[in-house]
């Protein structure tokens, strides 16, 4: 372990609720100045642990000190008192309101007893705290119109604003772009300068190994190892995460691949993307990947109806369709796994039953009336087929891990058999395992001989899995590599994508 | 592949109760006022009175809970019970002289066609221009209530068929069992029946449900959205015709001034059965529960002799009470 002073130190946390137990005693150490890892599948307790640290829920057991002092945290405001500061994966940010307002959010300065805000004040604060940080942002400027890594960067610059010792980020990672993540591991490297101990969760092996100091890995609640990072190991950490030899990261495919399915001709929609033509063959999977905003999602979305084309055709099966809407797509064997699941996909309050039989609830139905039973013994059967951890059918949507979600939304499209499928980051948030468990399935369709359009930022992912890799940037499709031998590097694709050659 | 066992949740007694809050709410309220009243609220006659009294406003709170499910509102149905009110008494007035049923029939068609064509367009506007349903069912409840006093000039429509009073006051198989199941009683159940598998058991509900839910998500898993939601308006409205029919027959009148603050008591009855206003979560029997909860209210304070003025005080307080026992229990449930 490192020599600096501890931080943190938590010991014997321990965390239930009706029917789980989150944490069964959980031992961390945050040394100043290095940042450590926090790894392990949905559901083993990171998001639980990162809730009793910031005083979002009390701990049933365990003991927190922060700098030597022995310490019970009340509640949010208490945690920010003893300077731990929390980033979550979803922003907490009022949108019509400046990057100022934002980051001093209830605390804004004023002359005494004067009701109204001292915005020069505000704004030279602000300013100041942005240099500090080495943040470029404009502190005037309402937070709605900065790209979501700068967003980000004012959540962080509000979590430091209350000189933090302690900081946590709940996966930083998933929504940026590469280039931004080198931007926020700048800050990082930054912030370990001047001694703030940083708490980094990630899905992403790679990010771990670029930033970490120590890795503590957690499964099912417990400690399964903590040690520095030199001397981990990517497989090692891998199986402690899943508790099982995960033999390889993407399991191997072996199909034929079939005719033209899905094909694209000349297509264009204005401000989004530009004249892209390419087609996906039965069995075969076509990555699209590209920097985020590259209108890779919108070219997959025109072939569901979700888009409009301005030009240009969409064909399935060799005949000319123009969807107007995604019921249209679906009816002609179209799917569509969306990017973000909670706001896309799926119906949080309702059931995983609902969830599931929502594209196609006349399954379950004679004359419109619904069976429930058919609908469970639909559910029941996709559950145990994808592997979907819940006590039943009726199990509430939200109380499931990111990666049984993702596997809910695949199931609904599951129960019955489509064409074509588009997958928009299908393992976005998604652990290990799980993601292992999604690669399987997008296999099974491949050999099913469903034409696959995966959209993914993930290079590794995308090099993995793919029959062919389109990349995208700004809008226009740079080239399709062929990887049958899964061999494409990163950096080809990087290149790419950043617009640097244009082979076409 | 590993196999995770997961331990069942404990069914408590606080989740039975959690889960039953709004019966259990309900019951206790009868148990409270049958003391209160020395037990003139329990006898058989005041019972069949209350549920009398609830008819008309739950069976139109059962469609208001459809289009509160899909996140919608609709401020319209009290301005429509008048119009259509005074619609199907024009109808029935000139069709005077035709057998009574099809005289009636053709009331209950006219009724049932104005308020549905006014729910379709609300329905068509909210949908087609995006624009808040409270706006524009705020604009269709002024312009109903307008033409109910215009197409009557402002003057009730008394000309209406003797047998229409049937409907409005009479009981089923009243020489076989007495006065036991009054006509609008008959069709609140019929219409609870209804209402309640369509919500719950069909391919239509789970859209309504879904819609509410989570708009975009449903949008992209096919649910037709619009049309959802335009049904939900055209069913209210419809409903909204039987009622006013309905109530041309308890007063044997077609009167354009019935129906005021309609639309607040039916929200009420919808919101104090658990009904979420932000759409997605809600039921048809929780809506009947609301509905009795507040009828069981107003005909206690009657018998209490409690002043008319000081009655809609604590209908207000009721109302806000039961909104926060149903908050507090629901938090209670999720620990």
């Amino acid at each position: 372990m490192t020599a600096a002073p501890l931080r943190l130190q938590c010991s014997g946390m321990c965390k239930s609720y009706p029917g789980v137990l989150a944490l069964d005693g959980v031992n961390l150490d945050l040394a100043a100045g290095t940042v450590h890892a926090l790894v392990g599948e949905n559901g083993a307790g990171k998001s639980t642990l990162v809730k009793l640290l910031s005083g979002a829920a009390p701990p049933d057991a365990g003991s927190v000190e922060i700098d030597g002092e022995n310490v019970s945290i009340r509640n949010a405001r208490h945690a920010q008192q003893l300077g731990i500061a929390v980033v979550y994966q979803e922003f907490n940010l009022a949108p019509d309101l400046s990057v100022s307002e934002n980051i001093f959010l209830g605390r804004w300065p004023s002359a005494p007893r004067r009701p109204w805000i001292d915005f020069p004040k505000l704004h030279d604060q602000t300013a100041a705290l942005l240099a500090t940080l080495g943040i470029r942002l404009s502190v005037r400027q309402p937070v709605s119109t900065l790209s979501v890594a700068q967003q980000q960067m004012v959540e962080i610059a509000k979590a430091l604003s209350l000189d933090a010792k302690i900081l946590i980020l709940d996966e930083p990672s998933a929504v940026l772009t590469p280039h931004e993540l080198d931007t926020l591991f700048e800050l990082v490297k930054d912030l370990k300068n001047r001694g703030v101990g940083v708490i980094y969760i990630s899905h992403r092996l790679d990010e771990i190994f670029r930033i970490a100091d120590d890795v503590t890995v957690l499964r099912d609640g417990r400690n399964v190892s903590t040690r520095t990072i030199q001397t981990v190991e990517r497989d090692r950490l891998i199986t402690e995460m899943v508790g099982r030899e995960l033999k390889n990261e993407f399991p191997p495919r072996c199909c034929t691949i079939g005719d033209v399915l899905l094909r694209f001709e000349n297509l264009t929609a204005r401000n989004r993307f530009n004249d892209v033509t390419l087609d996906v063959r039965a069995g075969e999977v076509l990555a699209l990947t590209g920097l985020v905003g590259s209108g890779r999602t919108s070219v997959a979305q025109t072939a569901f109806g979700a888009v409009r084309a301005d030009e240009g055709t969409v064909s399935l099966a060799g005949r000319h369709r123009r969807f107007t809407t995604p019921r249209q797509a679906i009816a002609e064997g179209v799917a569509m796994l969306p990017e973000d699941r909670r706001r896309e996909g799926l119906l949080l309050e309702r059931s995983i039953r609902e969830n599931i039989t929502l594209a196609d609830p006349g399954a379950s139905a004679t004359w419109g009336f619904l069976s429930h039973r058919r609908e469970r013994n639909l559910t029941r059967r996709l559950m145990n087929d994808l592997q979907i951890k819940a006590l039943s059918p009726d199990t509430q949507v939200a109380t499931l891990s990111g990666g049984n979600q993702q596997k809910v939304l695949l199931a609904r499209w599951m129960a019955r058999s489509h064409r074509a499928m588009i997958l928009d980051e299908p393992t976005r948030g998604v652990d290990v395992g799980a993601k292992y468990e999604i690669y399987t399935l997008i296999n099974r369709l491949a050999a099913e001989g469903v034409a696959l359009l995966l959209i993914s930022s993930e290079l590794p992912e995308v090099i993995g899995m793919a029959d062919r890799i389109g990349v995208m940037h700004e809008g226009r499709l740079m080239d399709i590599l062929d990887n049958p031998a899964r061999a494409t590097t990163q950096e080809q694709i990087m290149r790419l994508a950043a617009g640097e050659i244009d082979t076409r | 592949m590993t196999v995770y066992e997961i331990p069942s949740t404990p069914k408590t007694l606080l989740h039975r109760i959690v889960q039953f809050r709004m019966p259990v709410v309900l019951a206790l309220l009868i148990v409270m006022v049958t003391v209160l009243t020395d037990g003139s609220f329990a006898k058989p006659a005041n019972l069949v009175n209350v549920a009398r009294q609830i008819s008309f406003e739950a069976l139109i709170a059962f469609g208001m809970t459809l289009v509160i499910v899909t996140g919608g509102i609709d401020l319209s149905v009290g301005s429509l019970v008048a119009l259509t009110g005074v619609a199907a008494a024009l109808v029935m007035r000139a069709t005077l002289d035709t057998p009574p049923a099809v005289c009636i029939s053709a009331g209950l068609m006219a009724g049932c066609g104005v308020g549905a064509l006014f729910g379709t367009t609300s329905g068509i506007i909210v949908t087609r221009f995006s624009i808040p349903p409270f706006i524009v069912t705020l604009a269709a409840m002024l312009i109903a209530r307008g033409f109910a006093f215009i197409v009557c000039n402002g003057q009730p429509v008394y000309e209406l068929p003797k047998d229409l009073i049937y409907l409005g006051r009479g009981f089923v198989l009243e020489s076989a069992i007495g006065r036991v199941l009054p006509v609008p009683v008959l069709l609140l159940l019929l219409g609870f029946a209804g209402f309640h598998i369509l919500l719950s058991r069909t391919v239509m509900g789970r859209r309504v449900i879904a819609v509410g839910s989570n708009e975009e998500a449903a949008r992209l898993a096919g649910i037709p959205v619009r049309r959802t939601k335009l049904l939900v308006y055209m069913i209210t409205g419809g409903l909204c015709g039987i009622v006013g029919l309905l109530q041309d027959a308890k007063l044997m009148a077609g009167d354009p001034k019935v129906g005021e603050m309609w639309e607040l008591n039916v929200i009420a009855a919808v919101v104090v059965g658990g009904t979420s206003l932000f759409g997605g979560r809600g039921t048809i029997a929780g809506t009947l529960i609301g509905a009795l909860i507040i009828g069981v209210l107003n005909n206690s304070l009657n018998l209490l002799h409690v002043e008319h003025f000081w009655q809609k005080v604590v209908l207000g307080l009721v109302i806000l009470l039961a909104a926060l026992l149903d908050a507090a229990l629901r938090r209670l449930g999720r620990r």
